[in-house]
């Protein structure tokens, strides 16, 4: 068992995030229903969902590494890679492609200089595209984190990063 | 009665803060829960939205009570489940954020009286992960309406009891499809299932489930308050009722707004959208979402009801309007929302994972200028082999839609790439 995350039966997992996942599990009839919330638990303390995460969550699920990781890389918000403290999701769908999605992602891309899933080199931000964020009457728009920020000006896109 | 032409939207307001319980109650909130569980029988709750005329919100427009009366009632032993599709992800579509962020008791409250009216115990809400505002004040709505009694052991001390659940999803354009949502919420791979049997009979985890979706649920508690010939009088044309329009695009003003069933969607660009912006013309649109088929300036006049746009050659399916303006191409905006369907396929079925990769790279080669006559050919005949009755789910004939009607109408567009493919017009 490893030192630093000790405290458990499932190697790698904390004890609060066995608790929380445990918790979940009450809703449901049966516990492979809160993979999803279990993936997000996790990834919720440490960004990203690591393999020995993800083997520990089976585990604790009962079901195989295998069947998590199909559920864990279906999904566009799981991490199966480390991200930046904040990820930018920017919407490339129909209304803000038209409206000048991709001004933004360039603007977005130049302002920390990397490329679409490059992590900044000071480990703040990651930016990935993202499907439409249902808010078309704002367009373009982006997800800091969990924020929404609408009409994605020039001006806005710098407002990001405090510029 | 004040403002009861807007039954759905009369909580919403400009500045997006949200109707606490108290705000909810004082405009008739929970009146038609009060009604449903003190005075009406579930059968009954039943008739009412099916008389009502009520049909699905989410785009397919299949009859609510139909839906809730398919589902096996009578063995009070069985379990049987309610489901908010909270999933918004078709593209261009921005209505269900509004309800869901600034009104969640309305949608809790149809919940509610939908669960009663086919005995569910345990509902769930599913909500698409970025809404993460939308998630904190449903939350904290559920919260009001357990320490309320709506929700819980003994609703507003009935025999009737129910735990509603609110789980978020990780973002995934499939499971907004009714049995790949099934999959997603019991922790699979959000695959769709073969229909039938129906969820109805045979849902989550086995279980008699009804999936309605939010805006769906949202216009219950006002049929059971106000009652069938009130709601009737709201719509305009042959289907009954409001129906939360919006525009998006370049139009003077995007947004959103509650208007009769039957309003005619000049009304909705021309006036409540100001028409395009200065130095844009109309081209066409997309009727309600990405996985509609386009229409003219020439379709103006149609009314926004299931019949009539089915008619015209579309479909209504979400009632927000996608706009597509005289400088943007045609064609590759189809190749944006070819893309995303590609993307968002799930990959079990073979003409859905293979097609849709090989439209996108049709689209592209004659994009870029390597396009040949023979490739308008190669991607009508996909529009055929994506189409319905060839696919498992509708994702791929729903592709097709944007696909097909833009080769009819755009063809010109497509043509220009492969003849001059140096004197196409440039990128938007």
């Amino acid at each position: 068992m490893k030192e630093q995350t000790g405290n458990s039966s499932f190697e790698g997992l904390s004890l609060a995030e066995i608790q929380e996942i445990n918790a979940e599990m009450r809703h449901y009839e049966d516990k492979t229903a809160v993979s999803i919330e279990a993936l997000k638990i996790v990834q919720k303390r440490r960004g990203w969902v690591s393999d020995d995460c993800l083997v520990a969550v089976a585990g604790l699920l009962g079901i195989s590494p295998a069947q998590l990781e199909g559920v864990a890389t279906f999904y566009n918000l799981i991490y199966r890679q480390p991200v930046g403290k904040t990820v930018i999701h920017y919407c490339n769908s129909v209304t803000c492609w038209l409206l000048g999605a991709e001004q933004v992602r360039e603007r977005l891309c130049r302002h920390l200089n990397v490329e679409l899933g490059e992590m900044s080199e000071d480990g703040e931000y990651t930016i990935l595209p993202i499907v439409c964020l249902g808010a078309c009457d704002h367009a373009p728009v982006v997800m800091v984190g969990d924020e929404l920020k609408l009409d994605m000006t020039e001006d806005a896109v710098n407002k990001i990063f405090g510029r | 009665m004040e403002k009861m032409d807007k039954p759905l939207t009369k909580n919403i307001r400009p500045d997006r803060a949200f109707a606490t319980l108290a705000d909810y109650e004082s405009t008739g909130g929970y009146q038609g829960l009060r009604k449903a569980i003190s005075e009406l029988s579930p059968k009954y709750v039943q008739q009412k939205v099916k008389d009502a005329g009520l049909r699905g919100r989410g785009g397919a427009g299949f009859g609510t009570g139909l839906k809730w009366s398919m589902v096996p009632v009578d063995d009070v032993s069985q379990t049987r489940y309610l489901i908010a599709n909270a999933d918004e992800m078709e593209p261009g579509t921005f209505k269900d954020r509004y309800l869901l962020e600034q009104d969640p008791h309305q949608l809790i409250e149809g919940m509610i009286i939908a669960a009663y009216a086919i005995q569910a115990h345990i509902a769930y809400i599913f909500l698409r992960g970025e809404y993460h505002q939308a998630a904190q004040r449903l939350a904290f709505a559920l919260q009001e309406a357990r320490a309320q009694g709506y929700l819980g052991e003994h609703v507003l001390n009935s025999d009737f009891n129910l735990e509603i659940v609110l789980h978020t999803s990780a973002g995934r354009y499939i499971c907004g499809e009714e049995s790949a949502l099934l999959n997603a919420l019991e922790g699979k791979r959000a695959t769709p299932r073969a229909k039938p049997p129906f969820a109805v009979v045979s849902g989550l985890w086995g279980k008699p489930t009804v999936v309605n979706n939010v805006e769906t649920l949202c216009n219950v508690p006002h049929i059971l308050h106000y009652g069938i010939e009130w709601y009737q009088g709201l719509g305009r044309g042959s289907d009954k009722g409001t129906k939360i329009f919006g525009t998006s695009g370049r139009v003077k003003h995007s947004g959103i707004w509650e208007l009769p069933m039957g309003t005619p969607i000049r009304e909705i660009i021309e006036e409540h959208a100001g028409g395009m912006r200065d130095g844009y013309k109309l081209r066409g649109f997309l009727p309600g979402g990405a996985s509609t088929d386009f229409l003219l300036p020439e379709h103006l006049d149609v009314v926004m009801d299931y019949e009539a746009v089915a008619k015209a050659g579309s479909r209504m399916g979400t009632g927000n309007i996608i706009v597509l303006d005289d400088q943007t191409c045609p064609v590759q905006m189809v190749l944006n929302l070819e893309q995303f369907f590609a993307q968002e396929s799930c990959g079990w079925c073979t003409p859905c994972r293979d097609g849709l990769p090989w439209t996108v790279t049709l689209l592209k080669d004659i994009i870029e200028g390597h396009g040949r006559m023979e490739d308008l050919d190669t991607l009508a005949g996909l529009t055929h082999m994506l189409g319905p009755g060839n696919t498992f789910c509708a994702l791929a004939p729903g592709a097709m839609e944007p696909l097909q009607s833009a080769l009819k109408y755009f063809r010109a567009d497509f043509e220009r790439y492969i003849i001059s493919p140096h004197a196409v017009m440039e990128n938007v």
